[in-house]
Protein backbone atom coordinates (compact mmCIF):
# COMPACT_ATOMS: atom_id res chain seq x y z
CA UNK A 1 0.00 0.00 0.00
CA UNK A 2 1.50 3.63 -0.64
CA UNK A 3 -1.12 5.86 0.49
CA UNK A 4 -3.17 8.26 -1.21
CA UNK A 5 -3.27 9.50 -5.02
CA UNK A 6 -4.78 12.03 -6.33
CA UNK A 7 -5.52 12.57 -10.05
CA UNK A 8 -5.41 15.83 -11.39
CA UNK A 9 -6.74 16.99 -14.15
CA UNK A 10 -5.97 19.44 -16.57
CA UNK A 11 -8.14 22.61 -18.45
CA UNK A 12 -6.41 25.25 -20.67
CA UNK A 13 -3.02 23.83 -20.28
CA UNK A 14 -2.91 24.00 -16.42
CA UNK A 15 -4.12 22.14 -13.69
CA UNK A 16 -7.64 22.73 -13.00
CA UNK A 17 -9.29 24.79 -9.98
CA UNK A 18 -11.31 21.91 -9.08
CA UNK A 19 -8.26 19.10 -9.07
CA UNK A 20 -6.57 21.60 -6.50
CA UNK A 21 -9.59 21.06 -4.11
CA UNK A 22 -9.40 17.27 -4.85
CA UNK A 23 -5.34 17.51 -3.56
CA UNK A 24 -7.58 19.86 -0.21
CA UNK A 25 -9.32 16.71 0.16
CA UNK A 26 -6.43 14.65 -0.12
CA UNK A 27 -5.05 16.22 2.63
CA UNK A 28 -7.83 15.96 4.60
CA UNK A 29 -7.70 12.33 4.02
CA UNK A 30 -3.93 12.13 4.71
CA UNK A 31 -4.17 13.99 7.77
CA UNK A 32 -7.32 11.52 9.29
CA UNK A 33 -5.03 8.31 8.12
CA UNK A 34 -1.65 9.82 8.83
CA UNK A 35 -0.33 9.13 4.83
CA UNK A 36 1.25 10.56 2.59
CA UNK A 37 -0.60 12.56 -0.82
CA UNK A 38 1.13 11.38 -3.81
CA UNK A 39 -1.10 13.14 -7.11
CA UNK A 40 -0.90 11.89 -10.75
CA UNK A 41 -1.10 13.64 -14.14
CA UNK A 42 -2.32 11.64 -17.21
CA UNK A 43 -1.91 12.66 -21.07
CA UNK A 44 0.49 12.10 -23.87
CA UNK A 45 3.02 14.96 -22.98
CA UNK A 46 2.73 15.75 -18.99
CA UNK A 47 5.97 17.57 -18.07
CA UNK A 48 4.39 21.30 -17.56
CA UNK A 49 1.20 19.97 -15.89
CA UNK A 50 3.57 17.80 -13.55
CA UNK A 51 5.70 20.90 -12.91
CA UNK A 52 2.90 22.79 -11.61
CA UNK A 53 1.93 19.83 -9.20
CA UNK A 54 5.65 19.15 -8.41
CA UNK A 55 5.51 22.29 -6.70
CA UNK A 56 3.31 21.95 -3.90
CA UNK A 57 4.19 19.42 -0.50
CA UNK A 58 3.32 16.18 -1.70
CA UNK A 59 5.15 12.64 -1.74
CA UNK A 60 5.26 11.85 -5.24
CA UNK A 61 4.06 12.91 -8.29
CA UNK A 62 3.87 10.98 -11.40
CA UNK A 63 3.17 11.33 -15.14
CA UNK A 64 1.23 8.67 -16.94
CA UNK A 65 1.86 9.08 -19.88
CA UNK A 66 1.25 7.68 -23.14
CA UNK A 67 0.69 9.05 -27.53
CA UNK A 68 -3.08 7.21 -27.21
CA UNK A 69 -3.89 9.50 -23.97
CA UNK A 70 -3.11 12.99 -26.12
CA UNK A 71 -7.27 12.79 -26.49
CA UNK A 72 -9.61 11.83 -22.88
CA UNK A 73 -11.34 8.62 -23.64
CA UNK A 74 -12.93 6.46 -21.02
CA UNK A 75 -11.08 3.28 -22.31
CA UNK A 76 -7.53 4.90 -22.81
CA UNK A 77 -8.11 6.49 -19.16
CA UNK A 78 -9.28 3.32 -17.57
CA UNK A 79 -6.52 1.22 -18.98
CA UNK A 80 -3.87 3.96 -17.77
CA UNK A 81 -4.79 4.29 -14.50
CA UNK A 82 -5.88 0.76 -13.80
CA UNK A 83 -2.21 -0.54 -14.44
CA UNK A 84 -1.26 2.50 -12.38
CA UNK A 85 -2.70 2.31 -9.66
CA UNK A 86 -2.32 -2.39 -9.62
CA UNK A 87 1.12 -1.31 -9.21
CA UNK A 88 1.30 1.53 -6.71
CA UNK A 89 -1.44 -0.36 -4.28
CA UNK A 90 -3.01 2.88 -3.12
CA UNK A 91 -5.50 2.99 0.07
CA UNK A 92 -7.25 5.90 -1.49
CA UNK A 93 -7.87 7.55 -4.96
CA UNK A 94 -9.40 11.28 -5.15
CA UNK A 95 -11.01 12.41 -8.31
CA UNK A 96 -12.14 15.96 -8.82
CA UNK A 97 -16.13 15.19 -9.47
CA UNK A 98 -16.34 16.48 -13.14
CA UNK A 99 -17.70 15.33 -16.27
CA UNK A 100 -15.02 13.52 -17.11
CA UNK A 101 -14.36 11.95 -14.18
CA UNK A 102 -18.25 10.66 -14.13
CA UNK A 103 -17.41 9.04 -17.71
CA UNK A 104 -14.88 6.65 -16.55
CA UNK A 105 -13.87 6.90 -12.59
CA UNK A 106 -16.63 4.46 -12.11
CA UNK A 107 -15.34 1.87 -14.38
CA UNK A 108 -12.19 2.44 -13.29
CA UNK A 109 -13.19 0.76 -9.72
CA UNK A 110 -15.19 -1.55 -11.13
CA UNK A 111 -12.34 -3.22 -12.67
CA UNK A 112 -10.44 -2.98 -9.36
CA UNK A 113 -14.03 -4.93 -7.73
CA UNK A 114 -14.32 -1.39 -6.18
CA UNK A 115 -17.23 0.61 -5.95
CA UNK A 116 -16.27 5.02 -6.33
CA UNK A 117 -17.71 7.10 -3.23
CA UNK A 118 -19.20 9.98 -6.07
CA UNK A 119 -19.58 14.11 -5.85
CA UNK A 120 -18.51 14.00 -2.16
CA UNK A 121 -19.02 17.04 0.04
CA UNK A 122 -17.09 16.46 3.15
CA UNK A 123 -14.76 14.31 5.23
CA UNK A 124 -14.67 13.29 8.62
CA UNK A 125 -13.31 10.79 11.48
CA UNK A 126 -13.95 7.30 10.36
CA UNK A 127 -12.90 8.73 7.81
CA UNK A 128 -16.61 8.88 6.77
CA UNK A 129 -17.41 10.22 3.16
CA UNK A 130 -20.45 12.98 2.85
CA UNK A 131 -22.64 12.66 -0.36
CA UNK A 132 -25.47 14.09 -0.79
CA UNK A 133 -28.96 12.44 -1.71
CA UNK A 134 -32.39 12.88 -2.50
CA UNK A 135 -31.42 16.01 -4.39
CA UNK A 136 -29.82 17.40 -1.92
CA UNK A 137 -32.37 17.21 1.02
CA UNK A 138 -30.52 14.57 2.77
CA UNK A 139 -26.64 13.59 3.66
CA UNK A 140 -25.52 10.10 3.38
CA UNK A 141 -22.70 9.36 5.35
CA UNK A 142 -20.55 6.50 3.33
CA UNK A 143 -17.71 4.09 4.52
CA UNK A 144 -15.78 2.01 2.59
CA UNK A 145 -15.13 -1.68 3.72
CA UNK A 146 -12.87 -4.64 2.71
CA UNK A 147 -9.31 -4.50 0.83
CA UNK A 148 -8.19 -2.65 -1.88
CA UNK A 149 -8.43 0.95 -2.85
CA UNK A 150 -11.02 3.45 -1.72
CA UNK A 151 -12.17 5.49 -5.01
CA UNK A 152 -13.75 8.86 -4.15
CA UNK A 153 -14.37 12.19 -6.33
CA UNK A 154 -15.12 15.68 -4.97
CA UNK A 155 -17.36 18.20 -5.57
CA UNK A 156 -16.46 21.63 -6.92
CA UNK A 157 -16.22 24.12 -4.08
CA UNK A 158 -16.39 21.81 -1.45
CA UNK A 159 -12.87 21.81 -0.57
CA UNK A 160 -10.93 24.66 -0.73
CA UNK A 161 -8.14 25.18 -3.18
CA UNK A 162 -6.02 27.64 -1.62
CA UNK A 163 -5.06 25.53 1.67
CA UNK A 164 -2.76 23.93 -0.62
CA UNK A 165 0.33 25.74 0.58
CA UNK A 166 4.42 25.39 -1.61
CA UNK A 167 6.40 23.05 -1.29
CA UNK A 168 8.34 20.00 -3.54
CA UNK A 169 7.78 16.72 -5.16
CA UNK A 170 9.64 14.21 -6.91
CA UNK A 171 8.11 13.45 -10.26
CA UNK A 172 8.18 10.18 -12.23
CA UNK A 173 6.92 9.09 -15.21
CA UNK A 174 4.96 5.43 -15.69
CA UNK A 175 4.42 4.45 -18.98
CA UNK A 176 1.12 2.12 -19.42
CA UNK A 177 0.78 -0.27 -22.51
CA UNK A 178 -1.96 0.48 -24.84
CA UNK A 179 -2.75 -0.71 -28.14
CA UNK A 180 -4.95 1.03 -30.56
CA UNK A 181 -7.41 -1.21 -30.95
CA UNK A 182 -8.47 -1.24 -27.39
CA UNK A 183 -9.65 2.73 -27.82
CA UNK A 184 -13.11 1.55 -29.10
CA UNK A 185 -14.70 4.91 -29.02
CA UNK A 186 -13.68 8.02 -31.29
CA UNK A 187 -14.25 11.46 -30.00
CA UNK A 188 -14.73 14.49 -32.09
CA UNK A 189 -13.96 18.05 -31.72
CA UNK A 190 -16.05 20.02 -28.57
CA UNK A 191 -18.66 22.56 -30.03
CA UNK A 192 -20.98 25.00 -28.58
CA UNK A 193 -24.55 24.63 -29.97
CA UNK A 194 -24.77 28.13 -30.95
CA UNK A 195 -23.93 31.94 -29.60
CA UNK A 196 -24.86 32.80 -26.53
CA UNK A 197 -26.99 35.76 -26.73
CA UNK A 198 -27.76 36.47 -23.38
CA UNK A 199 -24.76 36.89 -20.69
CA UNK A 200 -26.35 36.04 -17.48
CA UNK A 201 -22.54 36.04 -16.02
CA UNK A 202 -23.13 39.54 -16.01
CA UNK A 203 -25.90 40.30 -15.06
CA UNK A 204 -26.48 42.63 -11.44
CA UNK A 205 -29.97 41.23 -10.69
CA UNK A 206 -31.66 37.48 -11.92
CA UNK A 207 -34.76 36.19 -11.49
CA UNK A 208 -34.66 32.11 -12.25
CA UNK A 209 -37.35 30.04 -12.30
CA UNK A 210 -38.07 26.31 -11.84
CA UNK A 211 -40.28 23.62 -12.00
CA UNK A 212 -42.56 25.37 -9.96
CA UNK A 213 -44.06 27.37 -12.56
CA UNK A 214 -45.85 24.35 -13.73
CA UNK A 215 -46.36 25.18 -17.11
CA UNK A 216 -45.13 27.62 -19.95
CA UNK A 217 -48.39 29.89 -19.56
CA UNK A 218 -47.03 31.14 -16.29
CA UNK A 219 -43.70 32.42 -17.33
CA UNK A 220 -44.75 35.86 -18.32
CA UNK A 221 -45.21 36.14 -14.10
CA UNK A 222 -41.36 35.66 -13.61
CA UNK A 223 -41.17 38.05 -16.21
CA UNK A 224 -43.22 40.56 -15.23
CA UNK A 225 -41.29 40.52 -12.10
CA UNK A 226 -37.45 40.17 -13.91
CA UNK A 227 -38.92 43.78 -15.86
CA UNK A 228 -39.77 45.61 -12.97
CA UNK A 229 -36.79 44.90 -11.07
CA UNK A 230 -34.65 45.45 -14.41
CA UNK A 231 -33.19 41.87 -13.85
CA UNK A 232 -32.26 39.00 -16.78
CA UNK A 233 -34.64 35.63 -16.50
CA UNK A 234 -32.39 32.88 -15.75
CA UNK A 235 -33.98 29.29 -15.64
CA UNK A 236 -33.20 25.84 -13.92
CA UNK A 237 -32.55 22.80 -16.29
CA UNK A 238 -35.88 21.37 -16.96
CA UNK A 239 -37.46 24.83 -18.14
CA UNK A 240 -34.82 24.72 -20.59
CA UNK A 241 -35.28 20.97 -21.04
CA UNK A 242 -38.99 21.43 -21.74
CA UNK A 243 -38.60 24.46 -24.07
CA UNK A 244 -39.96 26.58 -21.73
CA UNK A 245 -37.14 29.02 -22.08
CA UNK A 246 -33.97 28.88 -24.46
CA UNK A 247 -31.07 26.97 -23.38
CA UNK A 248 -28.87 30.40 -22.84
CA UNK A 249 -30.65 31.14 -19.96
CA UNK A 250 -30.09 27.88 -18.12
CA UNK A 251 -28.25 28.38 -14.61
CA UNK A 252 -26.26 25.75 -13.58
CA UNK A 253 -23.60 23.04 -14.03
CA UNK A 254 -24.73 22.56 -17.68
CA UNK A 255 -25.26 25.45 -18.38
CA UNK A 256 -24.06 29.51 -16.95
CA UNK A 257 -22.34 30.01 -13.83
CA UNK A 258 -23.66 33.60 -12.81
CA UNK A 259 -22.73 35.76 -9.29
CA UNK A 260 -25.58 38.48 -9.46
CA UNK A 261 -26.28 41.24 -6.60
CA UNK A 262 -29.73 39.20 -6.28
CA UNK A 263 -30.66 36.01 -7.44
CA UNK A 264 -34.10 35.43 -6.62
CA UNK A 265 -34.96 31.55 -7.10
CA UNK A 266 -38.68 31.30 -7.86
CA UNK A 267 -40.04 27.46 -7.86
CA UNK A 268 -36.79 25.99 -8.16
CA UNK A 269 -35.26 22.81 -5.40
CA UNK A 270 -32.15 23.48 -5.20
CA UNK A 271 -30.54 20.68 -6.84
CA UNK A 272 -26.67 20.34 -6.38
CA UNK A 273 -26.26 20.78 -10.19
CA UNK A 274 -28.27 24.30 -10.08
CA UNK A 275 -26.83 25.06 -6.71
CA UNK A 276 -23.08 25.31 -8.21
CA UNK A 277 -24.19 28.05 -10.57
CA UNK A 278 -25.72 30.25 -8.38
CA UNK A 279 -24.12 30.02 -4.95
CA UNK A 280 -21.68 32.98 -5.75
CA UNK A 281 -24.21 35.39 -5.35
CA UNK A 282 -24.33 37.80 -3.17
CA UNK A 283 -28.16 37.94 -2.21
CA UNK A 284 -30.58 34.79 -2.71
CA UNK A 285 -34.05 35.02 -2.42
CA UNK A 286 -36.02 31.67 -2.50
CA UNK A 287 -39.45 31.84 -2.80
CA UNK A 288 -41.26 27.90 -2.84
CA UNK A 289 -43.94 26.12 -1.49
CA UNK A 290 -42.17 23.22 0.15
CA UNK A 291 -40.52 24.51 3.18
CA UNK A 292 -37.62 21.79 3.22
CA UNK A 293 -36.36 22.43 -0.69
CA UNK A 294 -33.09 22.67 -0.12
CA UNK A 295 -32.59 25.80 -2.29
CA UNK A 296 -33.34 27.17 1.51
CA UNK A 297 -29.97 25.87 2.81
CA UNK A 298 -28.10 28.74 0.56
CA UNK A 299 -31.00 31.55 0.65
CA UNK A 300 -30.91 34.91 2.81
CA UNK A 301 -34.68 35.34 2.45
CA UNK A 302 -36.86 32.76 2.08
CA UNK A 303 -40.56 32.93 1.33
CA UNK A 304 -42.66 29.67 1.83
CA UNK A 305 -45.35 29.36 0.37
CA UNK A 306 -47.64 29.40 -3.41
CA UNK A 307 -45.50 31.31 -6.46
CA UNK A 308 -48.78 32.00 -7.98
CA UNK A 309 -49.45 34.52 -4.85
CA UNK A 310 -46.45 35.63 -3.99
CA UNK A 311 -45.16 36.60 -7.84
CA UNK A 312 -47.64 39.26 -8.35
CA UNK A 313 -47.97 40.46 -4.62
CA UNK A 314 -43.94 40.80 -5.04
CA UNK A 315 -44.37 42.57 -8.72
CA UNK A 316 -46.81 45.20 -7.25
CA UNK A 317 -44.02 45.65 -4.49
CA UNK A 318 -41.21 46.45 -6.45
CA UNK A 319 -43.47 48.74 -8.29
CA UNK A 320 -44.48 50.76 -5.49
CA UNK A 321 -40.99 50.75 -3.94
CA UNK A 322 -39.64 52.34 -7.38
CA UNK A 323 -42.27 55.16 -8.16
CA UNK B 1 -31.44 -2.94 -33.02
CA UNK B 2 -32.69 -4.61 -30.16
CA UNK B 3 -32.04 -1.84 -27.08
CA UNK B 4 -32.69 -2.34 -23.66
CA UNK B 5 -33.52 0.45 -21.16
CA UNK B 6 -32.30 -0.06 -17.73
CA UNK B 7 -35.39 2.35 -15.93
CA UNK B 8 -35.67 2.90 -11.65
CA UNK B 9 -38.51 3.61 -9.54
CA UNK B 10 -38.12 6.39 -7.46
CA UNK B 11 -39.79 8.06 -4.89
CA UNK B 12 -41.77 11.02 -6.40
CA UNK B 13 -40.49 14.34 -7.07
CA UNK B 14 -42.39 16.28 -4.61
CA UNK B 15 -42.44 13.99 -1.93
CA UNK B 16 -41.99 14.98 1.44
CA UNK B 17 -38.96 12.44 2.80
CA UNK B 18 -38.83 11.68 6.32
CA UNK B 19 -35.72 9.74 7.87
CA UNK B 20 -36.35 6.83 9.66
CA UNK B 21 -35.85 6.06 12.90
CA UNK B 22 -32.80 4.12 12.16
CA UNK B 23 -31.22 6.99 10.34
CA UNK B 24 -30.33 4.30 7.37
CA UNK B 25 -33.00 5.23 5.02
CA UNK B 26 -35.79 7.30 4.55
CA UNK B 27 -39.76 6.19 5.39
CA UNK B 28 -41.04 4.36 2.34
CA UNK B 29 -44.58 3.53 3.86
CA UNK B 30 -46.46 6.91 2.16
CA UNK B 31 -44.74 7.83 -0.39
CA UNK B 32 -45.64 7.64 -4.26
CA UNK B 33 -43.30 6.49 -6.69
CA UNK B 34 -42.39 7.35 -10.30
CA UNK B 35 -40.20 6.71 -13.38
CA UNK B 36 -36.41 8.18 -12.90
CA UNK B 37 -36.29 11.55 -15.14
CA UNK B 38 -33.78 10.48 -16.91
CA UNK B 39 -34.14 6.67 -17.25
CA UNK B 40 -37.76 8.50 -19.40
CA UNK B 41 -35.18 10.22 -21.50
CA UNK B 42 -33.89 7.00 -21.99
CA UNK B 43 -36.58 5.44 -22.98
CA UNK B 44 -37.85 7.88 -25.24
CA UNK B 45 -34.71 7.77 -26.97
CA UNK B 46 -34.81 4.22 -27.08
CA UNK B 47 -38.29 4.30 -28.80
CA UNK B 48 -37.68 6.97 -31.42
CA UNK B 49 -34.56 4.56 -32.69
CA UNK B 50 -37.22 1.74 -33.06
CA UNK B 51 -39.39 3.81 -34.66
CA UNK B 52 -36.61 5.06 -37.06
CA UNK B 53 -34.75 1.35 -37.55
CA UNK B 54 -37.11 -0.88 -36.37
CA UNK B 55 -36.50 -3.73 -33.72
CA UNK B 56 -37.49 -4.19 -29.77
CA UNK B 57 -37.22 -1.89 -26.82
CA UNK B 58 -36.98 -4.36 -23.67
CA UNK B 59 -37.58 -2.24 -20.27
CA UNK B 60 -35.07 -3.87 -17.05
CA UNK B 61 -35.73 -2.74 -14.06
CA UNK B 62 -34.56 -3.55 -10.30
CA UNK B 63 -36.21 -3.32 -6.81
CA UNK B 64 -39.17 -5.33 -4.65
CA UNK B 65 -42.58 -5.65 -6.16
CA UNK B 66 -44.02 -1.87 -6.27
CA UNK B 67 -41.40 -1.98 -9.36
CA UNK B 68 -44.05 -3.33 -11.74
CA UNK B 69 -46.04 -0.11 -11.53
CA UNK B 70 -43.38 2.05 -13.40
CA UNK B 71 -42.46 -0.70 -15.44
CA UNK B 72 -46.28 -1.02 -16.71
CA UNK B 73 -46.06 2.79 -17.34
CA UNK B 74 -42.49 1.91 -19.65
CA UNK B 75 -44.80 -0.70 -21.18
CA UNK B 76 -47.98 1.48 -22.19
CA UNK B 77 -45.47 4.48 -23.60
CA UNK B 78 -44.30 1.99 -26.01
CA UNK B 79 -41.27 -0.59 -24.84
CA UNK B 80 -41.99 -4.46 -26.34
CA UNK B 81 -41.41 -6.53 -23.34
CA UNK B 82 -39.86 -6.08 -19.83
CA UNK B 83 -37.55 -7.97 -16.72
CA UNK B 84 -38.14 -7.14 -13.46
CA UNK B 85 -35.17 -8.23 -11.14
CA UNK B 86 -37.37 -8.90 -8.27
CA UNK B 87 -34.75 -7.51 -5.18
CA UNK B 88 -35.64 -6.49 -1.53
CA UNK B 89 -32.58 -5.66 -1.21
CA UNK B 90 -31.82 -3.18 -3.52
CA UNK B 91 -30.71 -0.46 -0.99
CA UNK B 92 -28.15 -2.67 0.73
CA UNK B 93 -26.31 -3.00 -2.41
CA UNK B 94 -23.85 -0.86 -3.67
CA UNK B 95 -23.33 0.95 -7.47
CA UNK B 96 -20.92 -2.51 -8.16
CA UNK B 97 -23.29 -4.83 -6.60
CA UNK B 98 -26.43 -3.31 -8.86
CA UNK B 99 -25.14 -2.93 -12.09
CA UNK B 100 -23.93 -6.76 -11.40
CA UNK B 101 -27.65 -7.71 -11.05
CA UNK B 102 -28.36 -5.42 -14.36
CA UNK B 103 -25.55 -7.33 -16.27
CA UNK B 104 -26.67 -11.24 -15.36
CA UNK B 105 -30.00 -10.34 -16.23
CA UNK B 106 -29.28 -8.62 -19.74
CA UNK B 107 -26.61 -10.47 -20.72
CA UNK B 108 -28.71 -13.55 -22.10
CA UNK B 109 -30.44 -10.93 -24.37
CA UNK B 110 -27.45 -9.89 -26.64
CA UNK B 111 -28.66 -6.76 -26.80
CA UNK B 112 -27.41 -3.89 -29.80
CA UNK B 113 -28.08 -1.18 -27.18
CA UNK B 114 -28.18 -0.55 -23.61
CA UNK B 115 -29.51 2.81 -22.62
CA UNK B 116 -29.49 3.98 -18.84
CA UNK B 117 -30.76 7.43 -17.65
CA UNK B 118 -27.63 9.18 -16.29
CA UNK B 119 -28.12 8.98 -12.80
CA UNK B 120 -30.95 8.49 -10.14
CA UNK B 121 -33.23 11.42 -8.06
CA UNK B 122 -32.48 9.40 -5.04
CA UNK B 123 -29.08 8.10 -4.55
CA UNK B 124 -27.91 10.51 -7.34
CA UNK B 125 -24.52 8.08 -7.71
CA UNK B 126 -24.93 8.12 -11.96
CA UNK B 127 -22.18 5.15 -12.12
CA UNK B 128 -24.78 2.13 -13.04
CA UNK B 129 -24.63 2.32 -16.80
CA UNK B 130 -20.92 3.10 -17.00
CA UNK B 131 -20.30 -0.02 -14.84
CA UNK B 132 -22.64 -1.85 -16.69
CA UNK B 133 -20.66 -1.29 -19.91
CA UNK B 134 -17.59 -2.36 -18.00
CA UNK B 135 -19.20 -5.50 -17.23
CA UNK B 136 -20.68 -6.77 -20.41
CA UNK B 137 -17.20 -5.54 -21.85
CA UNK B 138 -18.90 -3.29 -24.05
CA UNK B 139 -17.75 0.24 -25.11
CA UNK B 140 -19.65 3.55 -23.54
CA UNK B 141 -20.65 7.27 -23.84
CA UNK B 142 -21.93 8.80 -20.65
CA UNK B 143 -24.35 12.44 -20.62
CA UNK B 144 -25.72 11.52 -24.10
CA UNK B 145 -28.47 14.09 -25.17
CA UNK B 146 -28.74 12.54 -28.93
CA UNK B 147 -28.17 9.58 -31.03
CA UNK B 148 -27.87 8.68 -34.16
CA UNK B 149 -27.16 5.23 -35.64
CA UNK B 150 -24.04 5.07 -38.70
CA UNK B 151 -22.95 2.33 -40.71
CA UNK B 152 -19.93 1.48 -38.63
CA UNK B 153 -21.93 1.44 -35.09
CA UNK B 154 -23.57 5.42 -33.24
CA UNK B 155 -22.86 8.73 -33.67
CA UNK B 156 -23.77 10.54 -30.50
CA UNK B 157 -23.95 13.99 -28.76
CA UNK B 158 -22.50 14.13 -25.27
CA UNK B 159 -22.76 17.09 -23.12
CA UNK B 160 -19.57 18.92 -21.75
CA UNK B 161 -19.67 21.44 -18.96
CA UNK B 162 -20.85 24.91 -19.30
CA UNK B 163 -22.56 24.84 -22.54
CA UNK B 164 -20.35 22.81 -24.77
CA UNK B 165 -21.04 19.65 -26.26
CA UNK B 166 -18.62 16.72 -28.15
CA UNK B 167 -19.69 13.94 -30.77
CA UNK B 168 -18.30 10.47 -30.26
CA UNK B 169 -18.42 7.56 -32.81
CA UNK B 170 -18.47 4.17 -31.17
CA UNK B 171 -19.08 1.30 -32.42
CA UNK B 172 -22.18 -1.41 -31.34
CA UNK B 173 -23.04 -3.08 -29.22
CA UNK B 174 -22.51 -0.33 -26.50
CA UNK B 175 -23.64 1.44 -23.70
CA UNK B 176 -24.79 4.99 -23.34
CA UNK B 177 -26.26 7.19 -20.57
CA UNK B 178 -28.72 9.29 -21.27
CA UNK B 179 -28.78 13.03 -20.16
CA UNK B 180 -32.65 14.82 -19.91
CA UNK B 181 -33.37 16.87 -22.64
CA UNK B 182 -32.55 15.72 -25.43
CA UNK B 183 -35.94 15.02 -26.62
CA UNK B 184 -39.75 15.49 -25.80
CA UNK B 185 -41.11 13.21 -23.77
CA UNK B 186 -43.95 10.98 -24.59
CA UNK B 187 -47.27 10.45 -22.58
CA UNK B 188 -49.04 6.95 -22.25
CA UNK B 189 -51.73 6.69 -24.81
CA UNK B 190 -55.15 5.04 -23.57
CA UNK B 191 -54.45 2.11 -26.47
CA UNK B 192 -50.62 1.67 -24.64
CA UNK B 193 -52.19 1.58 -21.58
CA UNK B 194 -54.32 -0.94 -22.42
CA UNK B 195 -51.70 -3.22 -24.44
CA UNK B 196 -49.13 -3.05 -21.57
CA UNK B 197 -51.09 -4.81 -19.38
CA UNK B 198 -50.84 -7.77 -21.94
CA UNK B 199 -47.43 -7.76 -22.55
CA UNK B 200 -44.46 -9.82 -21.34
CA UNK B 201 -43.14 -9.06 -18.08
CA UNK B 202 -40.67 -11.63 -16.90
CA UNK B 203 -39.45 -11.69 -12.88
CA UNK B 204 -36.36 -12.86 -12.15
CA UNK B 205 -35.35 -12.84 -8.51
CA UNK B 206 -31.97 -11.38 -7.40
CA UNK B 207 -31.32 -14.89 -5.53
CA UNK B 208 -31.01 -16.66 -9.01
CA UNK B 209 -28.28 -14.23 -10.45
CA UNK B 210 -25.94 -15.46 -8.10
CA UNK B 211 -24.27 -12.02 -7.73
CA UNK B 212 -22.40 -11.43 -4.47
CA UNK B 213 -24.49 -9.21 -2.51
CA UNK B 214 -21.70 -7.81 -0.20
CA UNK B 215 -21.33 -4.23 -0.63
CA UNK B 216 -17.78 -2.50 -1.01
CA UNK B 217 -19.21 0.86 0.10
CA UNK B 218 -21.73 1.30 2.81
CA UNK B 219 -24.54 4.10 3.66
CA UNK B 220 -24.26 3.88 7.16
CA UNK B 221 -26.44 7.13 8.09
CA UNK B 222 -28.40 9.73 6.80
CA UNK B 223 -29.15 13.27 8.11
CA UNK B 224 -30.39 16.58 7.05
CA UNK B 225 -27.86 19.00 5.86
CA UNK B 226 -26.65 22.27 7.63
CA UNK B 227 -27.20 25.25 6.37
CA UNK B 228 -24.95 27.15 4.83
CA UNK B 229 -26.49 30.77 5.13
CA UNK B 230 -28.79 31.70 7.91
CA UNK B 231 -32.14 32.07 5.62
CA UNK B 232 -34.60 34.78 7.10
CA UNK B 233 -37.78 33.26 6.71
CA UNK B 234 -40.71 35.95 5.82
CA UNK B 235 -44.27 34.80 7.09
CA UNK B 236 -47.72 35.68 6.22
CA UNK B 237 -49.79 36.64 3.50
CA UNK B 238 -47.67 36.98 0.11
CA UNK B 239 -48.57 40.53 0.51
CA UNK B 240 -47.12 40.92 3.75
CA UNK B 241 -44.04 38.72 2.46
CA UNK B 242 -43.45 40.51 -0.51
CA UNK B 243 -43.97 43.91 1.33
CA UNK B 244 -41.29 42.58 3.81
CA UNK B 245 -39.25 41.21 1.29
CA UNK B 246 -39.19 44.84 -0.86
CA UNK B 247 -38.10 46.49 2.89
CA UNK B 248 -35.15 43.88 3.52
CA UNK B 249 -33.84 44.17 -0.66
CA UNK B 250 -33.68 48.31 -0.30
CA UNK B 251 -32.35 48.36 3.59
CA UNK B 252 -30.71 45.56 4.83
CA UNK B 253 -28.78 43.70 2.21
CA UNK B 254 -29.01 46.58 -0.02
CA UNK B 255 -29.39 45.33 -3.63
CA UNK B 256 -32.24 46.99 -4.99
Amino acid sequence: MSGIWVVMEERDSRISRISWEALAAGQKLAALTAQAVNAVVVGAQTATLAAEVAAKPLGKVARVEHPLLATYTPDGFSLALQQFFQAEKPDYVVFPHTYQVRDYAPALAARLGQTLIGDVTAIGEGPALTRQLMQGRLNGSYRHTGNGPCFVSVQAGAFRADSVEAGSAAVAVFSPSIEAAQIRTRPGERFRASAQTVDLASAQLIVSVGRGIKDPENIPLAQELATALGAELGASRPICDNGWLPLERQVGSSGQTVSPKLYLAVGISGAIQHLVGMKGSQCVVAINKDPGAPIFEVADYGIVGDLFEVLPALTEAIKAAKQ
Amino acid sequence: MKIIVAIKQVPERDAQVRIDAQSRWIEESNLQWALNESDAYALEEALQLKEKHGGEVVVISAGPERVGSTIREALAKGADRAIHIECADLGNRDALGVARLLAEALKPENPDLVLTGLQSEDLGLGQTGVILAELLGLPHASLILHVEKTDSGLTVKRELEEGWFQSIDLPTPAVLTIQSGGNKLRYATLMGIKKAKTKEVRVVSAAELSVDPAPVVILERISLPTKQRSTQMLPGTAKEAAAALVEKLKFEARVL
